[in-house]
């Protein structure tokens, strides 16, 4: 059974790594045709680096993804506290309208924001309403769920007493909230904010639906090169991304992992010190 | 705590704009005519026809998730045993990374593999042999489908399975079971909420994909995705699009709701 | 407070980080055009937006289409300003008859002089309002001599040659694909007789199972990778495609074939009118126009232009075909609004056709039946459980 597991574990792991292996490769490939190899070269990231064009793209997708996580995590937060004051009854009526875009498919959530967005551009009567802010627009709509789904939890968790102890120890009501509730909630807040951010830089379906012609992300231009022959210099592209994300996930488990350290040998340290006090 | 109801509210505005009204508008082109702009059910009474691309699609959905799941669980199960909590974190972030990159690219990259002239069926030439056909049939695009979602499947199921208490399985193995009876009646139970919502994340964009079918696809293996893209973006015509969204969309959210009823009432099994 | 006014800030400076091209009005023009249809700089050729950029300062947002149906749903969608569109005639015809286009004004546009009295007052627009013409060519079929034999080459058939099943593509749009089976039966390609239609539905449907894929731009990529043999495709992009690949042959069918033009015309939704007449008129001028059709292979409509271009090309007979030849093209006109509807549903009946499977069927009615099972199984279950417990409380 133990060696079953680990043997479709190795499989699975095969199988996701095999493409990304594939991109990686071409990406160092001399022909432009991705099948066939055809020799070594570099020559593939010094285009990336003089496309002024595709880096433009990269920027735009890590504006909208920014903005839109901070946004979504800002207005996600506040309503998460909101929602958990409520009563259980109007609670569960906001629970399921945020729900709705985390369930429905995203050619469904697409369509029916640029309807809306068509609509709005008739209605107030402006040309080319299709852009930067109908793409922010959709991606805080599209993360907001994801930042409350990850805040909530964290909010039942918490020790309702905390906020009381902090005022009878001279806290005032506000610095009970920000020293104790958000500090508390803070876990759900960071991991709300990071799922948003990857949800939104990978996000093809929507943007492809709500975006105009005068601001495009990378994944939507992706898609119209995949009608033409696809550059190959966009391998190269995908590879360095993936390396720096690599990178910045190892960097963050190093980190957590000496965080999670050091509260060990503190706690150990705590524990000694008041035991002997004990003594 | 009256002011702290006031926190949600720019949430509840922005959802009710951005969320609520658009559906309502969905629902408005469903049930008007793409001309006249008259009241009609002609729309939603055409749908009848691509019942057979619906059924597609929704098995097509089906045998991913399947799939998701005979290969997800394992794994999940394999990387939540890992002793060491540093192992488990690792296996995690290897099965999260592929998503970080553009899926669009990963499914470009599958085609390069399948295709006639690709890598496999080249190599295949290289040996001698006759090339497959691997790509542009049913069984590529279900395999898109579960490339693409299989690390949606395997996270929930993980995070459920840790959570196991590793107690119960002893308990259950010092009461004499065997591992399959372990399997079925420790296990498996505890972890349907994790099943539940794998299945979920996994069905709801495969029923809806419309860029794997075009990619690993053939002429044949039109989804229902397909069918709405083409409404609004080539074959101009958003009420029926519309039309077809709104059925996709109902039969999505019933289909959760029959899932959920698993979950319901879980615990009370269990004890 | 602290955290709020950092988290102010920082949203501040991210919004400052916006591009100014986003939100300052900068002198710009956007221009919707066809994929791989302009001089773009590769391989040595001119790079057409960038020289209009250096000569009149106007940035150039340039995006793609691949067929005149996603232009058209993009223009009908709105929600967007763009400047210049270069759609094929029948297209253009539609647009006039439904108010999309806006009327140019020729006193910016004076190189549309060096236009040949052929390519004006076209059926399309008849009284030269909306439009000056880009390019013409000729549809027909694209095949890798490799793989196809020669004797089977020459009609319209041969896309329904089952020995070549699964390495045919086919056009990815309505009007073109009807166009082949309508050359192929005989009829006109301008046809509205519904029973003339369907039989065309008919003859797509049965040439379905041989097709690989139904696509448009893609057709560079599967035909220059020999993963499909055949396509009827346009004879600009042969020759562009040739250049990647040498056996692949270009045939103009016996039967007859599409006979087109691609003129640029100024959308409604403009918001640069006089950048965009600019732009065109840029465009047309001989010396543009010739060293940009060169790269693509296109047919230019101006004998102006062809001074400024390789003698090799403006001899090419596929791009340039005999008499005889062209007299067994027709163009396109615009056809009915009924017809136009019924030519779109069915091309969605030919992509959606494939009938109720049988499997689909049963894998989904065992699932459901499964699942109705074993939740009846469980309410039942949990019901003598909670009977159980009360028993047991009761006799406690």
């Amino acid at each position: 059974m133990k060696r079953l597991n680990r043997f479709i574990t190795i499989i699975v792991l095969i199988f996701l790594y095999v493409p990304m292996i594939v991109l990686a490769v071409a990406s160092f490939n001399t022909g432009s045709d991705i099948a066939i190899w055809e020799g070594f070269t570099l020559h593939q990231y010094a285009e990336l680096f003089r496309d002024a064009n595709l880096l433009r793209l990269l920027l735009n997708s890590l504006i909208i993804s920014v903005l839109a996580s901070l946004i979504a995590t800002m207005l996600g937060t506040m309503a998460s506290l909101g929602i958990f004051s409520m009563r259980s009854r109007m609670r569960r009526l906001v629970m399921t309208v945020t729900d709705i875009p985390m369930t429905n498919p995203e050619i469904v959530t697409g369509v029916s924001l640029a309807l809306l967005f068509a609509f709005a551009g008739t209605f107030l009567k402006i040309k080319s309403i299709l852009g930067f802010f109908t793409l922010l627009i959709a991606h805080v709509t599209f993360n907001l769920p994801y930042v409350i789904l990850s805040v909530m939890p964290k909010l039942a968790q918490m020790d309702g007493d905390l906020r009381d102890a902090a005022m009878d120890l001279g806290c005032t009501p506000r610095q009970a909230f920000f020293k104790v509730l958000i500090h508390e909630i803070m876990p759900g807040i960071i991991s709300g904010a990071l799922m948003s951010f990857t949800m939104s830089l990978d996000d093809f379906v929507i943007s492809y639906f709500v975006s105009g012609s005068g601001f495009i992300t990378l994944p939507v231009e992706i898609y119209s090169y995949t009608k033409k022959p696809l550059q190959p210099k966009i391998y190269a592209l995908f590879t360095l991304l993936f390396i720096v994300i690599l990178l910045v996930m190892v960097a963050m488990n190093l980190l957590q992992m000496k965080d999670a350290k050091k509260r060990v040998q503190a706690r150990r340290a705590f524990r000694g010190r008041t035991g002997r006090a004990g003594v | 705590m009256k002011t702290r109801k006031l926190l949600a509210a720019p949430y509840i505005v922005w959802m009710c704009i951005f969320t609520v009204i658009p559906l309502g508008i969905v629902v408005y082109y469903a049930f008007t005519d793409s001309i006249t702009g008259a009241l009609t059910l002609s729309n939603i009474t055409g749908i009848a026809s691509y019942t057979g691309i619906f059924l597609k699609s929704i098995w097509l959905a089906l045998i991913s998730c399947a799939i998701c799941l005979i290969i997800g669980f394992p794994t999940a199960h394999f990387i939540a045993t890992r002793p060491k909590e540093s192992t488990q974190k690792l296996l995690y972030m290897l099965i999260m990374l592929p998503m970080c990159i553009s899926f669009l690219l990963r499914t470009l990259a599958w085609v390069a593999l399948l295709d006639d002239t690709g890598i496999i069926n080249n190599a295949i030439r290289l040996l001698g042999m006759k090339p497959l056909p691997l790509v542009r049939n049913n069984g590529a695009v279900v395999l898109g489908m579960v490339y693409n979602y299989l690390p949606y499947m395997i996270l929930p199921l993980y995070s459920v399975i840790v959570k196991i208490d590793h107690r119960l399985v002893e308990a259950a193995e010092d009461l004499g079971a065997n591992h399959g009876q372990v399997f079925r009646h420790v296990i498996l139970p505890l972890s349907v909420p994790g099943i539940i919502s794998g299945f979920t994340m996994v069905f709801v964009p495969a029923v809806s994909t419309f860029y794997i079918s075009q990619k690993l696809g053939s002429s044949g293996t039109t989804l229902i995705g397909d069918v709405i893209e083409s409404q609004f973006k080539t074959a101009y015509n958003p009420n029926l699009g519309a039309a077809m969204s709104l059925v996709l969309m109902i039969m999505v959210f019933a289909c959760v709701a029959i899932m959920n009823r698993f979950s319901d009432g879980e615990a009370e099994v269990i004890m | 407070m602290k955290k709020i006014i950092v988290f102010a800030i920082t949203l501040a400076l991210a919004f400052s980080l916006v591009p100014n091209a986003a939100l300052a009005a900068e002198k710009s023009v956007t221009v919707y055009n066809w994929g791989q249809y302009i001089s773009d700089g590769s391989e040595g050729y001119i790079d057409v937006n960038k020289a209009f950029t250096e000569a009149t300062g106007i940035k150039v947002n340039y995006v793609t289409f691949d067929s005149n149906e996603t232009l058209y749903s993009k223009l009908k969608a709105g929600g967007e300003s763009i400047d210049v569109i270069i759609p094929s005639d029948y297209m253009i015809a539609r647009m006039i008859s439904e108010d999309m286009l806006l009327p140019l004004d020729f006193s910016n546009i004076p190189n549309y002089d060096t236009i040949d009295d052929a390519y004006r007052n076209t059926t399309f627009d008849p009284e030269n309002l909306y439009s000056v013409p880009y390019t013409w060519g000729t549809v027909g079929i694209i095949y890798n001599s490799k793989y196809v034999d020669e004797e089977d080459v020459g009609s319209w058939d041969l896309l329904w040659n089952a020995k070549y099943a699964d390495k045919i593509l086919m056009f990815d749009n309505p009007r073109d694909a009807f166009a082949v089976t309508e050359n192929l039966l005989g009829y006109s390609l301008n046809t509205e007789v519904e029973d003339e239609l369907r039989a065309c539905t008919y003859k797509l449907v049965e040439q379905k199972p041989l097709v690989q894929n139904y696509v448009m731009d893609q057709i560079y990529d599967k035909m220059i990778r020999e993963e499909a043999w055949i396509a009827p495709y346009y004879a600009g992009d042969y020759l562009m495609m040739v250049e990647d690949n040498e056996d692949l042959e270009f045939c103009f069918p016996e039967e007859g074939f599409n006979l087109f033009i691609d003129a640029m015309c100024i959308p409604d939704c403009c918001t640069n009118k006089e950048n965009a007449e600019a732009y065109i008129n840029f465009l047309c001028s001989p010396e543009i126009s010739g060293q940009n059709l060169e790269y693509l292979g296109y047919s230019v409509p101006s004998e102006a232009a062809k001074e400024f271009m390789d003698p090799e090309v403006t001899e090419s007979d596929i791009a340039y075909p005999d008499e005889e030849t062209l007299s067994r093209g027709e163009a396109f006109i615009n056809l009915s609004t009924e017809a136009n509807q019924l030519m779109d549903s069915l091309w969605l009946e030919v992509k959606t056709e494939g009938g109720i499977e049988l499997t689909p069927i049963i894998g989904i009615s065992v699932c459901v039946l499964a699942a109705i099972v074993l939740l009846a199984r469980r309410s039942i279950v949990t019901k003598r459980r909670k009977a159980n417990r009360c028993k047991k409380w009761r006799t406690n």
